[in-house]
């Protein structure tokens, strides 16, 4: 599963001593953590833990402050120089970043373009793709995540949870090799959130795609995920598989956010 | 009081005048659209530039546009810069009002979400992508009818540029009242003229708005 171990094969994402403070707030305290290929990681924990900074620190919005982050094999946040890791230039990470994707808590739908016109800006204008060739795979897209019907649609005209499946089709338009997911079901209405998350688990199943979810739904943690971290202060405080980790938590704090988080439902 | 035979021959002359006005109205605003657009885009570019873009724009917002054309058409030529009279009044034009617009595009830009550009970077566009086929289309519509208004201030401006000589539709007049001693029916036409112009942007501004809302309320 983790293939951290395995000498012979990089893992897709490795965080290396990773710190990332606003002033004098440190909101992750040299994390260490590595993705193996192909893995699906939730991360958990409660409010202001730093799971949405993770994601972004990935996705490269946001700058850290120390370590280096990997992604498949090669440094993101830094880039070899003379031999040396200096800080990356605008260049080298949107090279690197191309392997990455994002689907927000809040959809970020571009709303002046239908679904398809979404799904297809970024294949046209960075991949190069014809809008031919980027039409015909931004409607098999929209077919995987059920939406083929709503193609010329604009965001305001469809629902949350078809608007964020939308997203989901756009990220993977760009063909990532790793997938970030921020609480994507948060926004929705409970009754939406079953179509967001089957279309998930669908690409879980139908790809080998690595991905990262922080997610407040403990079920859908425990059915999907390979791993869950429980992340408390900045720290991961607790990791593991998900049966073990829901059945038997070790850490006192995760035994008590689990309490919680199963109390509310 | 009112002379309708020497109204009427002054008509086809004030008319051409009037073409005059539309020109420098019209290249003058569409000068002020792009300018403003720069240098709301330099300002965002980073701290020093837009400190000194900043810096630019308050100088030419509380300077007196009267005083600007004179600088242009006057103090110019003594750096070797020659400029007739209309084009430096379309470029005061453009330059003072480019300035107000600079202002209403920033707040354009800065009302579309931060999630846009975060959605941007995340499927990787590159700076110009972004602007053009993301943030700009969002920031626009909503800022045309403040710069409706800009264009309607400017057009009611341009009499200023008869301080150096532009034959517009004032310094027309004004030339037509000192040679027959007659200002009445040359101003009365001039007047009527800038409502009858004014009432017609302003339509044709409220229709585009109108369009533009139609469009985002999709
Ligand atoms: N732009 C920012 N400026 C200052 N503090 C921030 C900023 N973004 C996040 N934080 C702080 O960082 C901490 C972690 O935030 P976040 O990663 O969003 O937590 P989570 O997603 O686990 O709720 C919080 O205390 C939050 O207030
Ligand atoms: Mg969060």
């Amino acid at each position: 599963m983790n293939t951290a171990n395995d000498a012979t094969e990089q893992p897709m994402v490795r965080f290396d001593g990773v710190t990332k403070s606003y002033g004098a707030l440190t909101v992750l305290d040299d994390l260490r953590l590595d993705i193996g290929r192909g893995e699906k990681v939730a991360i958990i924990g409660p409010s202001g833990s730093g799971k949405t900074t993770v994601l972004r620190m990935l996705m490269t919005l946001e700058r850290i402050n120390d370590g280096v982050i990997w992604v498949d094999g090669e440094p993101m946040t830094h880039m070899e120089k003379g031999g040396r890791l200096v800080p990356a230039d605008p260049r080298h990470l949107r090279r690197v970043r191309a392997k990455v994707g994002m689907v927000f808590q809040h959809f970020n739908l571009f709303p002046h373009m239908t679904a398809l016109g979404n799904c297809i800006e970024a294949p046209i204008t960075v991949l190069g793709l014809s809008r031919r060739e980027a039409e015909e795979r931004a409607a098999e897209l929209l077919d995987l995540v059920g939406l083929a019907d709503k193609k010329e649609h604009y965001p305001a005209q469809l629902s949350g949870g078809q608007q964020q499946r939308v997203a989901i089709a756009r990220a993977l338009a760009m063909r990532p090799k790793v997938m970030l997911f921020d609480e994507v079901t948060s926004a929705l209405d409970p009754e939406l959130c079953g179509e967001v998350l089957q279309v998930i688990r669908k690409l879980g199943s139908e790809h080998d795609l690595t991905m990262l979810m922080v997610t407040h739904q403990m079920g859908f943690a425990k059915e999907f995920a390979d791993r869950v971290c429980f992340f408390y202060q900045g720290k991961i405080c607790e990791q593991g598989n998900p049966q073990d980790m829901f059945a038997a938590p070790q850490n006192e704090r995760t035994r008590q956010f689990l309490r919680a988080v199963m109390d509310s439902v | 009081m009112w002379d309708w035979e020497y109204a009427i021959s002054i008509m086809p002359a004030l008319g051409k005048a009037a073409l005059v006005t539309i020109q420098a109205t019209g290249i003058g605003f569409l000068l002020a659209l792009v300018l403003g657009l720069i240098l709301a885009l330099l300002r965002m570019s980073g701290p020093r530039m837009g400190w000194a873009v900043s810096a630019l724009i308050e100088f030419i917002r509380s300077t007196p546009l009267l005083i600007q054309i004179f600088f242009l058409y006057f103090v110019f030529p003594s750096f070797g810069i020659v400029l007739d009279a209309f084009t430096a009044g379309v470029i005061a034009l453009g330059l003072h009002y480019g300035c107000y617009c600079a202002e209403v595009y920033r707040a354009g830009l800065e009302a579309v979400p931060r999630g846009q550009w975060e959605a941007s970077i995340a499927l990787n566009l590159g700076t110009y992508a972004t602007f053009k086929d993301v943030i700009l289309p969002q920031a626009i519509p909503p800022i045309v009818p403040a710069l409706g208004n800009y264009l309607v201030a400017l057009f009611k401006e341009t009499p200023l540029l008869s301080a150096i000589a532009v034959l517009e539709l004032m310094q027309t007049a004004k030339m037509m009242g000192s040679e027959t001693f007659r200002y009445t029916e040359p101003m009365t036409l001039v007047g009527i003229i800038f409502l009858l112009m004014s009432l017609v942007s302003a339509a044709g501004i409220r229709w585009l708005e109108r369009r533009l809302n139609r469009r985002s309320a999709r």
